[in-house]
C-alpha cells in the first residue's frame, strides 16, 4: 500500500494540504494524533485580520476551505480597516472554537481520495534521498511518494508557566520527540522557537459592564466567493475592550523574574509583534496603559479568551494579574497563559515551492515553516499541498510571486529571507499591497488556480461571470456622460456638489469628491456591491494602480535574470564572505530573489551579475 | 580579483615633473620588485616610500620613488604600489611597458574606482565623486568632488530618509493594527507638517545642487552677433585671462566649445557660433538659425551689437531669441559714432564698449559673477549633490513629496499616498546606492575614467 501524499499533523496547514491533494486527485492520507484536534484553534478565537484575512480570500481563490469553514463557523465578522484605502481593508471573523473544527473534519470527510488516520509519525525512511515511508510511534511502516510536513508546534514541545516545564503540546497532548531529530539526522536545520497564549476566564466571573462593547459589523460578508452568508447580523457575539492598570503593571514588574522569560527559563525565540504583557511593559515603559480584549471561544462552553494578556509567568502572579483589571476582580481562570517552545526547520532550506532541498518529496507548511497564525499556515498547506500532487503529475511547481499574492509574499520572505522569530504575516510586508486586495483575490488567482486544476468549473465559472460585469460596468460609465437635466441639477444641488456636465461618470469618478454612491443617484447601475466595489477601486486608484504596475514590471526583469541550478558560489572572487554565506543557504533561483536576502548588498549583486555574464554567457 | 592591473594615474597632458604609475592586485608588490632596483622593497613594511631606480635588465631607466601600500587598508582594498618618477612621456609609457611585460594587465577606465566599490571599500556616492575628481577642471570642483568621499551627503541624504521612514513605520502600525488606538494615528493633518518640512530640505538640496553641478560642470556661455560685430575680440580677451586652462575637450556639446576661462574660481565655456574666428575676412552666412542651437545650450547669452550701425532684422530676431535666457548684451565700438537706436538701453544688462581698447570686459566679466551668484557661492558650505544623475532623483524624489501634498488635498487615503513617501525614499536611496539596480552600477563604471 502505497499513498501518493501523507501528510502530517491535522492543523490549519495540514487540513488544507491534504484536502487539495486529494481534490487533484492524489491518494491522500492525513496522519493526526487526535482527530477531535483537527483545524484546532490553540490560540486565538478568530480567522481573518489586518493581511491574514486577505491570505483567507487566497486561499478560497486557490480552491483551499479555510474561508468557507470560517463562514460557516463564526458569530461575529468584521471589516478592519473599512475607513482607510481600499488595499489595506481585510475581514476578521470570530471563529467558534466548537463548530470550526467540527466544519473542517465534515468536509475532510467528504472529500474523496482523502482518509484519515490517528497516529504519531516518529521517523521518516528515505531512499536514495527521495521520501519512501514514514513510521508510527506504534510502528507502522506506511510507503509514500510525497510527504508533507505539517507538525505545528507539536515538535518536542515544552509547555512553560513560570518556572514550570512540562513536555506536551497543546491541550495536554502528546509531543513528538523524535522527528526532529530525526530531520535533523537527514540533514534539517533545527531551531527553537517560542510563543504563547492568554488566560481564559470563566463567563460567569467575569464583569462586562465595567468595558468596552464592541460590535461585529452591520454589514454582511463571507470569505469565500463563492458561498452565501449564513449568519445573522443581529445574533453577532459582543467582544469587550478593556485596558490594563498601574496596579496591574506593579504586580508585573515586581515578579519580572518570575517569568519564563525574564527568569531565562525561555531558549526559544519569540516573536515581536506578539508580545507578552512583560515584554510589552519593559519595551513600552512610558505607557501608562495597554489594550486587552475578551473574547468569547465558543457558543459552546463559557470560556473567554484574554486577548492580550499573554505572559508566562507562575499561576499565583497570574491570578493577581487579572484580579487587577477592571471587570475581572472576581474571574475565574479556568486555563493559565502558558508559552510553548517547539523545534522548527530554517525555512531557507525549502524552495519556493516548499518542498525541501534537503530531501526530495518531502514539502513542509505552517509552524514547522517558523511562521505563526492560522491563515499563514493554511496558506502553505494549500501550496505545499498543489506543489506535491503537481510534482507526482510531473508539472512545474506552483510558485505564488510577490506580486501576485500574499501568499507568495509570505513564502519568498520565508524561503529568501529565513526567520528568526515566528513569522507574521504583515501588510507591510507586501510591497504591491495595492493589487493585493481582499476584493479581487478571486480574480487575481482563479485563473492559475483553474490552469492547475485545484479549483472546481463552478468557482471558476463564478469568477469569469464577476470579471465579465465589472468588465460592462466599466464601459456602462466609459460610455454614458453626465447629461445636463433638470433632475440631474436638482439631484446635485441637493448632494451639494458642483460637477461639470458633458464628461463621463468614469471621468467623474476619478473625481477626489465623486464616488460610486452618488453616480447612482444619477444613472441606474444595477450591480452587486461587490462589482461596484471592484470597479470604483481599479477606476479611482488606477493612477496608482498603474504605477505599481510600473514597479511590477521593473522587479519581474530583475526575477526574470535566472541563477543556474549548478552555480558554485564558491568560485567567484570577491563575494564579500556573509553574502556567499547566504546565497549558498538560500540558493535563489534568480537575481531578484538575491537582491532580496538580507546580507547580500549591492556590490555583491553586481559581482554575482558579472560572473553569470562571463560564464554563462549573456542573459 | 585574481590579477594585478596598472595604469599611469597622472594626466598624460599635464607637463608636471611627476608622474605617476599606480598598480593594485595580489601580485603588485611581486611585479614591482622585478623591475625595482631597491632589495628592501620586496620585505618591507606596509605604507612605506622607498628610493631606488627603475630597470630594464640591466639598464636604469628612471630614478624613482615607490609607495608600497598592503591590503586591506588601500583605495582598492588590495595591494597597493605607487610608483613616482620623473614625468617625461617615454619614460612614464616605458615603466608601465615593464610593469606590463612583468606580469600586470592594463587597467580598463575606472577599474581603480570599481575595485574599491566592490571590494566595499567605498560606497557608490563616493565612487561618484572619485570619477568627479578626476575630472574636475576648476578648485571648486576639487573641493566638491572631496566633500563627496567625506560623506557628509551622505549623511544629509541619510537623515532624510530616515525622517521617512519612521513615517512610513508609523502608517504601517496603524494598518496592521487598527484596534489599537493607543499608537499614534496618522492623519492628513498629522503627516502635513512633517512632508512640508522634507519638501523644504530637498527643495533646498536640489537648488543647491544646481549650483553645484555649475561649479564641478561649469558654466556654457553662448556668444553670438552678426559677422563683423567684434566676437572674436570679445572671445580673444576672455580667454586671454587664463590662456593655461584653455583645452581641449571631446564630447559632443563640446565639440562646440571655442574655449574656456575661469572667473571666481568657476569655469567658463564659451560656445562658438560656428567659425568666428574666420568670419574676418569671410563671407559667411551666420544666420540666426546657427545660433540658435547654442542659444539653446547656453546657460547665458552674450549678444554683442555694432554700436556704429542701426538694428538690422537680424538683431531684432536674435534679440527676441534671448529673451527667455539669460543674457548679456555689449554694444561694441562705441568710439565710432552711434548709430544703434537708442531704445536698446532700455533692456537689462547692457554693456557699452570697445574691444580695441579693452574697454567694457571688466564690466562683462563683473556682470558674469553677478548673474551667477559667484561671489556668494564661495562661500558657501559646499555639500550637495554634484552629477546629472543624483540630482534627477532628488528631484523626483522632491516631486513625489510634491504629490503627497496634493494627494493629501484630494484626501487621498494615507495607505494610498504612502506610496509616494515610499517611492520617495527609495529614489534617496538610489542616491546613496542603497537601493539595487544592476544597470546603475554598469552605467556608473562606464563613466570612470582611467588613473583612479
Amino acid at each position: 500500500m502505497k499513498y501518493d501524499v501523507i501528510v502530517v499533523g491535522g492543523g490549519h496547514a495540514g487540513c488544507e494540504a491534504a484536502h487539495i491533494a486529494a481534490f487533484m486527485g492524489q491518494k491522500t492520507l492525513l496522519i493526526t494524533m487526535n482527530k477531535k484536534n483537527i483545524a484546532d484553534m490553540p490560540c486565538n478565537p478568530s480567522i481573518g485580520g489586518t493581511a491574514k484575512g486577505i491570505i483567507v480570500r487566497e486561499i478560497d481563490a486557490l480552491g483551499g476551505l479555510m474561508g468557507k469553514i470560517a463562514d460557516q463557523s463564526h458569530f461575529q465578522i468584521k471589516m478592519l480597516n473599512s475607513a482607510k484605502g481600499p488595499a489595506v481593508r481585510s475581514l476578521r471573523a470570530q471563529a467558534d472554537k466548537v463548530t470550526y473544527p467540527q466544519n473542517m473534519l465534515k468536509a475532510l470527510n467528504k472529500t474523496e481520495n482523502l482518509e484519515i488516520l490517528e497516529g504519531i509519525v516518529e521517523d521518516i525512511k528515505v531512499k536514495d534521498n527521495k521520501i519512501a515511508s514514514v513510521i508510527l510511534s506504534n510502528g507502522a511502516e506506511i510507503q509514500t511518494k510525497t510527504l508533507i510536513l505539517t507538525t505545528g508546534t507539536y515538535l518536542k514541545a515544552n509547555i512553560l508557566i513560570g518556572s514550570e516545564n512540562t513536555e506536551g503540546g497543546p491541550h495536554g497532548e502528546k509531543r513528538s520527540n523524535h522527528l526532529s531529530d530525526n530531520l535533523k539526522k537527514l540533514g534539517f536545520h533545527i531551531q527553537r522557537l517560542k510563543t504563547g497564549t492568554p488566560q481564559r476566564i470563566q463567563k460567569n466571573s467575569i464583569d462586562f459592564t465595567k468595558m468596552k462593547e464592541e460590535h461585529g459589523d452591520q454589514e454582511y460578508y463571507t470569505f469565500s466567493f463563492d458561498e452565501k452568508p449564513c449568519y445573522q447580523i443581529n445574533e453577532q457575539q459582543k467582544c469587550y475592550l478593556l485596558y490594563t492598570n498601574e496596579k496591574t503593571h506593579k504586580i508585573i514588574l515586581d515578579n519580572l523574574d518570575k517569568s519564563a522569560m525574564y527568569g531565562g527559563y525561555v531558549t526559544g525565540i519569540g516573536p515581536r509583534y506578539c508580545p507578552s504583557i512583560e515584554d510589552k511593559l519593559v519595551r513600552f515603559q512610558e505607557k501608562e496603559r495597554h489594550q486587552l480584549f475578551l473574547e468569547p471561544e465558543s457558543l459552546y462552553y463559557d470560556e473567554w479568551y484574554l486577548q492580550g494578556f499573554s505572559t508566562s509567568m507562575p499561576r499565583d502572579i497570574q491570578e493577581k494579574m487579572v484580579h487587577s483589571l477592571n471587570g475581572l476582580e472576581n474571574a475565574i481562570i479556568t486555563k493559565y497563559a502558558y508559552a510553548i517552545e517547539y523545534d522548527a526547520i530554517d525555512p531557507l532550506q525549502m524552495k519556493p515551492s516548499l518542498e525541501s532541498k534537503v530531501v526530495e518529496g518531502i514539502f513542509t507548511a505552517g509552524q514547522i515553516n517558523g511562521t505563526s497564525g492560522y491563515e499563514e499556515a493554511a496558506g502553505q498547506g494549500l501550496v505545499a499541498g498543489i506543489n506535491a500532487s503537481l510534482k507526482l503529475q510531473k508539472k512545474e511547481p506552483f510558485i505564488l510571486k510577490r506580486n501576485e499574492s500574499y501568499i507568495g509574499v509570505l513564502i519568498d520572505d520565508l524561503v529568501t529571507k529565513g526567520t528568526k522569530e515566528p513569522y507574521r504575516m504583515l501588510t507591510s510586508r507586501a510591497e504591491y499591497r495595492l493589487l493585493l486586495r481582499h476584493d479581487n483575490a478571486d480574480i487575481r488567482l482563479r485563473k492559475l488556480a483553474w490552469n492547475i486544476g485545484c479549483i472546481s468549473e463552478k468557482q471558476y465559472q463564478n469568477t469569469k461571470n464577476k470579471i465579465e460585469k465589472i468588465e460592462e460596468l466599466t464601459n456602462l460609465l466609459k460610455t454614458k456622460k453626465l447629461k445636463k437635466t433638470e433632475e440631474n441639477c436638482k439631484i446635485l444641488k441637493d448632494q451639494n456638489i458642483d460637477l461639470p456636465y458633458g464628461f463621463t461618470f468614469y471621468e467623474l469618478l476619478k473625481r477626489p469628491d465623486v464616488n460610486l454612491k452618488l453616480i447612482e443617484k444619477l444613472i441606474d447601475l444595477s450591480y452587486e456591491s461587490l462589482i461596484k466595489e471592484q470597479v470604483e477601486i481599479s477606476i479611482k486608484y488606477e493612477g496608482y494602480i498603474n504605477k505599481t504596475n510600473r514597479d511590477i514590471e521593473k522587479m519581474l526583469k530583475i526575477e526574470e535574470k535566472k541563477i543556474p541550478e549548478d552555480i558554485d558560489y564558491n568560485k567567484i572572487k570577491n563575494l564579500a564572505s556573509e553574502a556567499r554565506q547566504k546565497l549558498i543557504q538560500v540558493r535563489p533561483e534568480s537575481i531578484g530573489q538575491a537582491a532580496r536576502i538580507s546580507g547580500v548588498n549591492p556590490a555583491d549583486l553586481s559581482i554575482l551579475a558579472i560572473y553569470l555574464r562571463k560564464e554563462y554567457g549573456k542573459e | 580579483m585574481e590579477d594585478t592591473i596598472c595604469a599611469i594615474s597622472t594626466n598624460p597632458g599635464n607637463n608636471g615633473a611627476i608622474s605617476i604609475i599606480r598598480l593594485s592586485g595580489p601580485d603588485a608588490i611581486l611585479i614591482t620588485s622585478k623591475i625595482f632596483s631597491n632589495p628592501k622593497f620586496l620585505k618591507a613594511e606596509s605604507h612605506t616610500i622607498h628610493y631606488g631606480y627603475i630597470k630594464d635588465n640591466m639598464k636604469k631607466v628612471d630614478e624613482v620613488l615607490v609607495m608600497k601600500m598592503l591590503a586591506p587598508k588601500t583605495y582598492t582594498t588590495e595591494d597597493v604600489v605607487e610608483i613616482n618618477c620623473h614625468g617625461g612621456y617615454f619614460t612614464t609609457q616605458k615603466i608601465l611597458e615593464l610593469l606590463l611585460l612583468n606580469g600586470a594587465r592594463l587597467a580598463e577606465p575606472g577599474e581603480f574606482t570599481k575595485r574599491a566599490l566592490l571590494n566595499g571599500r567605498i560606497n557608490l556616492i563616493e565612487a561618484e565623486s572619485v570619477s568627479d575628481m578626476i575630472s574636475a577642471k576648476s578648485e571648486n570642483a576639487r573641493d566638491l568632488a572631496m566633500n563627496g568621499i567625506s560623506g557628509r551627503l551622505t549623511k544629509l541624504i541619510q537623515n532624510l530618509r530616515e525622517e521617512m521612514v519612521s513615517i512610513l513605520a508609523n502608517i504601517e502600525v496603524n494598518i496592521d493594527y487598527p484596534e489599537y488606538e493607543d499608537e499614534e494615528i496618522v492623519t492628513h493633518e498629522t503627516i502635513l507638517p512633517k512632508v512640508k518640512r522634507i519638501e523644504k530640505e530637498l527643495e533646498e538640496i536640489v537648488t543647491e545642487s544646481k549650483n553645484s553641478k555649475m561649479i564641478k560642470e561649469g558654466i556654457y556661455i553662448s556668444l553670438i552677433g552678426r559677422p563683423n560685430v567684434g566676437k572674436s575680440s570679445v572671445l580673444n580677451h576672455l580667454l586671454e585671462e587664463d590662456k593655461a586652462i584653455v583645452t581641449d575637450i571631446s564630447g559632443t556639446t563640446r565639440d562646440l566649445i571655442e574655449g574656456t576661462f575661469v572667473l571666481n574660481g568657476i569655469l567658463f565655456h564659451l560656445i562658438d557660433t560656428a567659425g568666428i574666428r574666420e568670419t574676418n575676412d569671410v563671407v559667411e552666412k551666420i544666420g540666426v538659425e546657427k545660433s540658435k542651437k547654442t542659444i539653446e545650450e547656453a546657460d547665458a547669452v552674450i549678444l554683442v551689437l555694432n554700436y556704429n550701425e542701426e538694428l538690422t532684422k537680424e538683431d531684432q530676431e536674435l534679440l527676441t531669441k534671448i529673451s527667455s535666457k539669460k543674457n548679456i548684451i555689449l554694444v561694441n565700438k562705441n568710439d565710432l559714432k552711434q548709430k544703434i537706436d537708442p531704445s536698446i538701453y532700455k533692456r537689462k544688462n547692457v554693456i557699452e564698449g570697445n574691444t580695441l581698447e579693452s574697454e567694457g570686459l571688466d564690466q562683462l566679466k563683473e556682470k558674469l559673477i553677478e548673474m551667477f551668484h559667484l561671489a556668494e557661492l564661495q562661500q558657501k558650505d559646499i555639500n550637495y549633490l554634484s552629477n546629472a544623475r543624483q540630482i534627477s532623483l532628488a528631484k523626483k524624489a522632491l516631486e513625489n513629496i510634491k504629490n503627497v501634498q496634493n494627494q493629501i488635498m484630494e484626501n487621498v487615503p494615507i495607505d494610498v499616498l504612502e506610496m509616494e513617501i515610499k517611492e520617495a525614499w527609495n529614489h534617496l536611496g538610489l542616491i546613496i546606492g542603497e537601493t539595487y539596480e544592476e544597470e546603475l552600477i554598469d552605467k556608473l563604471f562606464e563613466k570612470f575614467c582611467l588613473g583612479k
